[in-house]
């Protein structure tokens, strides 16, 4: 290689066609409510870890959706679970089920 | 051949030889599966008052069963014909026996076939005496039996809406055991029909079976007897009956004060093995009642676990309300094994929570902390009311949670992350001690039993209805009395059954207005739906199990329903409910 002084920046562009969903389904079959999130962030408004850190169950969300999985084990561990945003939920998602068996699924993931 | 056998007593003795020998088996296992912790207790109060106490326990339990004499008494007495009749009738045989022949140390199986090898025309002392209670011991067994019968067939006429569900073996032990009695019954009619040595019962029995070839059927009897036996005992350690002797052992441990571990442990076993299976906490449970799910309550859950076939959605399926540990005639804590069995490992410990970095308060003279919890938080009233209480009753206080939240650790705990839920009790403890206060005043029940039994905190706990009675009485907080309001109390689980706190809560509620009964008071209320424990159920079945219990609040129409936990408030209040719901902090404040 020629070494022109410079490096390209390694691409951080998300390929959703790609990604792998085996996740998001397995955590669909187990957490049917998932299906229902509209994205709203209620959940995001009124999560105790978010006062802290940047977390949200929202933020989990999305990366379940993408197939993000490095970086959502990290951010499944931040949860302590007290359960204020299923109360909050408008649409009755089941979210402490879903951080728990997505924390199950990227822990059975990693270890295949 | 010895004129006291006869070979049809082998497949009893057989029986009793395997149900021995398994016996010891796992009972050596048990105990070398019992933690250090557990060892030690048991060596440090084998000798002392503890075991005196144990021995009354037993004698009041597993010979009278007052705890099931308690809960129901047809099913009570049913339970204590078979125990104590069948006792009765073992104890009474060999004394019989002992009797008749003059001899303490005969062969083990005499007592039991007495009849058959009672012999003709000889006479000892108090023959008729044994004889007529033989058989009125053996009417006692037998009416229990009807009762039994009548609960398999139609449970609700003893009391019971649902009965248990039992596996293939269960039936097979319960059957063997349901046809010893009219065996012995029958075998002992057929032998007085000739030898006239029967009593009130099988003598009148034996003369209406003297029209029958008498001594052709008498042999086959007494087989089917022994054989009867022999099933029953052969199965015993493998089905619900093997709690007539783990029971034993059950309450003796729990006299030496052993506890459950948070991992399985040789206790666990004893504990899981004590289950009779009754289905007592069938009914109790709300997930049954309200949201009609029959496979998940605590006999179900023992038993997956025993036949290691335990499935996490089961284990999971909980509200971990504990009505069902206060139901239990044996007292299992089933929560508690739960919990053992929802444990999940493997995840990073080292960083966990480490984005927390608890905050030393500024002003550090404070005398009492306050730590409202996460649910307070989205019930916001109940902080504003405690804060104004506190202004009023003029206490130097420090809001530890006002801003930066941390979760005290119990959800995650109840849901088997015990690692996780230890880092955020390091970063709790680290907070509360930091602020050098005196005591601590929780708002959420949650909160408070977590503080209280799972921490180590060097200052008192109080949960806020606590300390409010305190402060009426000392007389720093003064309300007026408001005799035109109606107010039901609803008992959260977590202070309820879980501190034993019922009466602070009530005097504070007296001292605004009228406290009016409600249904399922005290240690039998029932859930507000908002468990954190149970993550299986899903929304509409969370509501029905709410709308029970509103219900049952409700049926003498109260002007208000006060609760004194944030969670069973925010949860009574959710979708469409037309009761004014309050906390008592909100009662006061109110004034």
């Amino acid at each position: 290689m020629i070494n022109f002084g410079y490096t390209l920046n390694k691409s951080g562009a998300i390929n959703l066609v790609e990604a792998d969903l085996s996740l998001y389904n397995d955590l669909m079959k187990k957490v049917p409510s998932f299906a229902r999130c509209i994205g709203c962030g209620g959940c995001a408004a009124t999560c105790a870890a978010r006062q802290h850190t940047d977390f949200s169950v929202l933020k989990c969300n999305m990366l379940i959706r993408r197939g993000e999985y490095d970086t959502l084990s990290k951010e499944l561990n931040k949860c302590m679970l007290c359960g204020k945003c299923s109360l909050v939920c408008p649409r009755n998602v089941n979210t402490r089920a879903m951080i728990i068996q997505a924390r199950l699924l990227v822990n059975s993931f990693s270890k295949r | 051949m010895n004129q006291n056998f006869h070979p049809f007593v082998i497949p009893f003795m057989l029986g009793v030889i395997f149900l021995v020998i398994v016996m010891i088996v796992r009972l050596v296992r048990w105990f070398r599966m019992m933690d250090k912790r557990q060892r030690v207790a048991v060596s440090r109060n084998i000798i002392s008052f503890k075991t005196l106490k144990a021995i009354w326990e037993t004698i009041r339990e597993s010979l009278f069963h007052r705890n099931i004499f308690k809960t129901n008494f047809v099913l009570g007495y049913m339970h204590f014909c078979f125990a104590f009749g069948w006792l009765m009738l073992i104890v009474m045989g060999k004394v019989e026996e002992i009797f008749a022949s003059g001899k303490i140390f005969t062969e083990p199986w005499l007592g039991i076939f007495f009849k058959y090898f009672e012999p003709i025309g000889e006479h000892y002392p108090l023959q008729g005496f044994f004889a007529f209670v033989m058989d009125l011991l053996l009417l006692f067994v037998l009416s229990g039996l009807i009762l039994a019968f009548i609960k398999r067939s139609r449970s609700t006429i003893l009391g019971l809406r649902k009965t248990t569900n039992h596996s293939p073996i269960d039936r097979t032990a319960l059957t063997a055991l349901w046809l010893i009695f009219p065996l012995r019954l029958f075998s002992e009619s057929i032998t007085a029909s000739y030898k006239g040595n029967g009593g009130f019962l099988t003598q009148t029995i034996g003369n209406w079976l003297s029209v029958l070839p008498v001594e052709t059927i008498e042999l086959p009897a007494w087989w089917a007897y022994s054989i009867a036996l022999c099933v029953f005992f052969a199965l015993m350690p493998f089905t619900r009956y093997m709690h007539i002797f783990t029971e034993v052992l059950l309450i003796f441990l729990r006299k030496w004060k052993v506890v459950e571990s948070a991992e399985k442990t040789g206790y666990t076993f004893i504990e899981l093995y004590s289950c009779s299976r009754c289905g007592i906490c069938i009914d109790t449970c709300q997930i049954n009642s309200a949201a009609n799910i029959n496979n998940t309550q605590a006999v179900y859950f023992i038993r997956d676990v025993r036949e290691e076939q335990l499935q996490d959605e089961i284990a999971d399926n909980c509200l971990m309300c504990n009505r069902c540990t206060n139901a239990c005639p044996v007292g299992i804590e089933q929560t508690q094994i739960r919990r053992i069995y929802r444990r999940k490992k493997g995840f990073d410990s080292e960083k966990l929570y480490d984005y927390i970095k608890p905050e030393a308060p500024k002003d550090a003279q404070a005398k009492v902390l306050y730590f409202a919890g996460c649910m307070s938080h989205l019930t916001p009233g109940i902080i504003t009311a405690m804060k104004q209480i506190l202004d009023n009753a003029k206490i130097d206080y420090h809001f530890l949670d006002e801003d930066k939240s941390i979760c005290c650790g119990r959800p995650l705990k109840q849901q088997g992350f015990l690692e996780q839920a230890n880092a955020l009790m390091r970063k709790n403890s680290e907070l509360i001690n930091n602020a050098g206060g005196t005591v601590l005043v929780t708002s959420c029940p949650i909160c408070y039993n977590s503080f209280a039994k799972d921490y180590n905190l060097s200052i008192p706990v109080m949960h806020h209805s606590q300390y409010i009675e305190q402060l009426l009485n000392e007389g720093k907080l003064k309300v007026s009395k408001k005799k035109e309001l109606r107010i039901a109390y609803h008992d959260p689980c977590e202070i309820s059954r879980g501190h034993n706190i019922y009466e602070s809560p009530r005097n504070i509620i007296t001292k605004v207005g009228e406290l009016i009964p409600a249904g399922n008071e005290k240690d039998d209320s029932l859930c507000c739906g908002g468990s954190l424990a149970n993550t299986i159920i899903n929304p509409e079945q969370l509501t029905a199990i709410r709308n029970q219990t509103l219900d049952t609040l409700c049926i003498n129409h109260p002007d208000i329903l006060a609760t004194s936990c944030p969670l069973c408030k925010k949860s009574f209040q959710r979708g469409g409910n037309t009761i004014k719901v309050m906390d008592i902090a909100e009662l006061i404040a109110l004034d």
